[in-house]
């Protein structure tokens, strides 16, 4: 192992951390969002399988009210925008503005959590009506589940930059955390029209 | 990324890596004692459930997949005594059902995936030049999940809980109606312990390829094992999800009442064959193609040559895995399936032969144009060839629909899987222990037990298996427990089980020479085999760093192809865990990143984990209490240990050393 006279290639002056699709978190994040981006497409394509198999669609029960989802839809739409602020201010290393962001988007996320307890008593159906419920109720539980965890994820990370001492690799833990969140917000769009639409078109 | 081959020009003519001409420092004796310490895992028994370090879980991985092994084995050796001969009251049919179940599940989920992740958790980062896999911590969890849901499977079937539905699990056989109980939701559930451990190393084993590879090891030098070990990764991330859904969609029709499978309130029991073998049909190559880069790095070693068409083997390995999502609906020719669909996926079937045989004929080529060198590694990928061949040619059968049809649920089907799955992985899996053995422990095994081994596992492995072709073709079905003496089938099948008894002493052997080799092995060295990849760089077993500075390469044989000066990497830190991360395509430097220490908590994340997973088989509200340990052990982990006291530096931020995003790559501010 100690080759003293090996000719040597110095890596002692490269930075100790990088943002953006440089760092390995960010390459471990894309890992998981192209996991769970499979699991949300087959659920899908298990939704138009079974609607293959139902005469009428939905069968015996009216489609989901349109209100809170599409409400959602829009509050999720809009939290991109905080969500790209902490982004940018952790880039830039400042840490006021990552504070005040990470806490509004996690405003944002208790918001949308909330709504989607709306969302779940107005599909005017039960997951064990029949096989119509089970998958709508399946779709939206599992789009839940993401949204949980990555608000109770951002909470995380809000009470460390909170109380600190900080380093300044957290702050791209927090640019990765937002590359998250637009995988969480932009898998509702699809999954909005597939349980809200769908039903509605014949 | 166009591939030359520097292997065929003599060494003077060789494309020379700029380098630069300093020379190391003379602190190297300081700098091996500092990175050894830093790199060190704890020790005791408390120690033990801490550990980062990739060999450390790669050891524990590869052993606990061969004990999962040797008991899927024993439980086959009962099914053989069982069916040795006609009316054998030997087993009853219900204790048969869950041990075929129980052999099925546990040697795919618990034996075959995870043992050729374990082989990469422990290989990969050696071969490509790195310290440790990307995010070690989540390779212990990994560990963990994967050990604890062996676990609660075995003891489940020790409680007369053992699944019993085989290990596809098809409803309504599963559904609530036919399977009341909880043998079915133990399926369901182990399932996922193991998706999660195998999802996670998916995406360890990506980053650490894609990130992590040495400078020098440009794309177009990444050596065949770690290309099938990615190309396996990415089928993984696109496989299992769809097994995960299905098996979920199952629990929920068993516990909460969704109709899913149900076809009386418009669900679909076919849903649950197309999610199934989405999943299990990719299953296959997921065990096939790491097998495959085993047998092409014995192959080039053992012919002391480079891979001949290495360009063609890494593109079939490529087009393999795509292929293998477009080939799930021949396992369901029998249901009634469009005419028209069957013949694409007939098409498909056949077709996917041909990426298969382009490895098989480069193969051939390589050890045609060396000097093959036959050791106990090279003997089992020789055997490979002649098995594999046959259970490849039985699947050209059975991809054609009348064919199926006729052979379906008989024991045709067995001997074909068996053909493939251990001709075609178990075959190369040997032929790397007995390959990689002296890396990991610094000793040989007995090339005479190896040999003893070998012949008597050929053997009977042949005479266990071959038989069963004529016993599917004479309309023998699967999994029954017994068969009426005037079927005729009584000889086969007592061949058969002599084939098999023949195979568990041959295991018995390898275990023996593997447990006696420890300490009577003779000394490997660094290089035993004179092999060309980085693994063979460093001592034997490596030191916990793997590299005091790592190496950089100029071939794709670097032990092979590297000029005498090439340069080795020096200024990462000793003082913390620094590891170097380079770019995707060329592998060069890009920016250093400080690793985690070892850890409690991925451990304690496991534990919360699989509380949550066996508390939701009893009651839905398992999910909803178990999600808060399983919270609190997250925090837990995600909680720096010691703020500030390593790595970058702490608030107030003087002057910035990360770079700006989109900065020049490699530039410090």
């Amino acid at each position: 192992m100690t080759r003293r006279s090996a000719p040597a290639l110095d890596v002692s002056h490269l930075a100790p951390g990088a943002f953006g699709h440089r760092s390995l978190l960010w390459w471990g994040t894309m890992g998981m969002i192209l996991i769970e981006g499979t699991a949300f497409g087959l659920m899908i394509a298990a939704y138009f399988y079974l609607r293959l198999r139902n005469d009428t669609w939905p069968p015996n029960v009216p489609p989901p009210d349109l209100k809170w989802g599409t409400l959602n839809l829009i509050v999720l739409l809009v939290s991109a925008v905080p969500n790209e602020l902490a982004k940018k201010a952790a880039e830039r290393i400042d840490l006021g503005a990552v504070r005040l962001w990470l806490v509004v988007c996690l405003v944002f996320g208790v918001g949308f959590n909330v709504i989607r307890a709306f969302e779940f008593s107005t599909l005017n159906c039960l997951w064990s009506t029949n096989a119509y419920g089970s998958v709508v109720w399946m779709l939206l539980g599992l789009h839940t589940v993401h949204i949980a965890t990555d608000v109770l994820d951002t909470g995380v990370l809000t009470a460390l930059i909170f109380t600190g001492p900080i380093e300044e690799k957290r702050f791209v833990d927090v640019s990765e955390n937002a590359m998250y969140w637009y995988f969480v917000v932009l898998t509702w769009i699809p999954i909005y029209a597939v349980i809200y639409i769908a039903p509605r078109l014949t | 990324m166009t591939p030359s081959a520097p292997s065929e020009r003599p060494p003077d003519e060789r494309q020379r890596e700029e380098r630069p001409d300093r020379v190391l420092p003379p602190v190297v004796d300081q700098d091996a004692a500092d990175v050894e310490r830093v790199w060190t895992e704890p020790r005791g028994f408390f120690g033990w459930f801490t550990h980062v370090n990739h060999k450390s879980i790669g050891r524990r991985y590869i052993i606990t997949a061969f004990v999962f092994f040797g008991l899927a084995g024993i439980l086959a050796a009962l099914m053989r005594l069982q069916l040795s001969r006609a009316d054998n009251s030997f087993l009853g049919p219900d204790l048969y059902n869950q041990i075929f179940t129980m052999h099925g599940t546990t040697m795919m989920f618990l034996f075959a995936v995870p043992v050729m992740e374990a082989i990469g958790i422990y290989v990969v980062p050696l071969m490509v030049g790195a310290r440790n896999i990307a995010f070690p911590r989540l390779n212990a969890f990994s560990y963990w999940m994967y050990l604890f849901g062996g676990i609660f499977l075995f003891t489940m079937f020790l409680l007369n809980t053992g699944p019993d539905v085989g290990w596809f699990a098809y409803v309504p056989l599963a559904g609530p109606q036919y399977t009341p109980g909880k043998r079915a939701d133990v399926w369901a559930q182990l399932i996922t312990f193991t998706e999660v451990a195998a999802l996670a190393v998916s995406v360890e084993i990506i980053v650490t390829v894609f990130k992590m590879r040495t400078p020098g090891m440009s794309l177009n030098r990444v050596p065949i094992f770690v290309w099938a070990q990615v190309v396996t990764a990415f089928m993984v991330i696109f496989a299992m999800p769809s097994i995960m859904i299905a098996s979920t969609c199952l629990i929920l029709d068993r516990l909460v009442g969704t109709h899913f499978y149900n076809q009386a309130e418009g669900g679909d029991p076919l849903l649950w064959q197309h999610l199934f073998w989405f999943f299990g049909h990719p299953e296959v190559y997921i065990i096939f193609i790491p097998a495959t880069g085993m047998v092409s790095t014995i192959v080039t070693t053992f012919s002391k040559r480079h891979m001949f068409g290495y360009l063609a083997v890494a593109l079939s390995l490529v087009t393999t895995a795509f292929m293998g999502f477009g080939l799930w609906v021949h396992h369901m020719f029998a249901t009634g399936l469009p005419q028209l669909g069957a013949n694409f996926f007939t098409g498909a079937s056949i077709i996917i032969a041909i990426p298969t045989g382009i490895q098989i004929f480069c193969w051939i080529a390589t050890m045609w144009g060396g000097r093959v060198w036959v050791r106990a590694p090279m003997l089992w990928a020789l055997g490979f060839f002649g098995v594999f061949i046959i259970g490849g040619l039985t699947g050209v059968f059975l991809a054609a629909v009348p064919l199926d049809w006729q052979l379906h649920d008989t024991f045709f089907v067995v001997a074909h899987f068996h053909y493939v799955l251990i001709g075609g992985a178990v075959f190369p899996l040997f032929g790397a222990i007995y390959y990689w053995y002296p890396k990991i422990t610094g000793r040989l095994m007995s090339e005479r037990l190896a040999s003893v081994h070998f012949w008597l596992f050929f053997i009977g492995f042949n005479m266990t298996f071959f038989p069963m072709h004529k016993l599917g073709l004479d309309g023998m079905p699967r999994r029954v427990y017994t068969y009426p003496p005037e079927t005729g089938w009584s000889t086969l099948n007592m061949v058969a089980s002599t084939g098999a008894l023949l195979m568990f002493v041959a295991v018995a052997i390898f275990v023996y020479n593997a447990i006696a080799s420890l300490s009577a092995g003779e000394e490997a060295g660094d290089n035993p085999w004179d092999a060309g990849t980085l693994e063979w760089a460093t001592s034997s077993p490596p030191p916990n760093c793997n590299f005091l500075y790592p190496p950089t390469v100029a071939g794709r044989e670097p032990l092979w192809d590297n000029p005498p000066d090439q340069p080795v990497v020096v200024g990462l830190r000793t003082d913390v865990r620094d590891v170097l991360v380079t770019h995707v395509l060329d592998a060069t430097p890009d920016h250093r990143v400080e690793f985690p220490e070892p850890s409690v908590w991925p451990f304690l994340t496991a534990l919360a984990t699989t509380g949550l997973f066996i508390g939701s088989i009893f009651t839905p509200w398992g999910v909803v209490y178990g999600a808060i340990p399983l919270f609190l052990t997250l925090a837990g982990w995600f909680w720096p240990k010691r703020l500030g006291e390593t790595g970058t530096q702490t608030w107030p931020i003087v002057a910035r050393t990360l770079p700006k995003a989109g900065e020049a790559p490699g530039e410090a501010a």
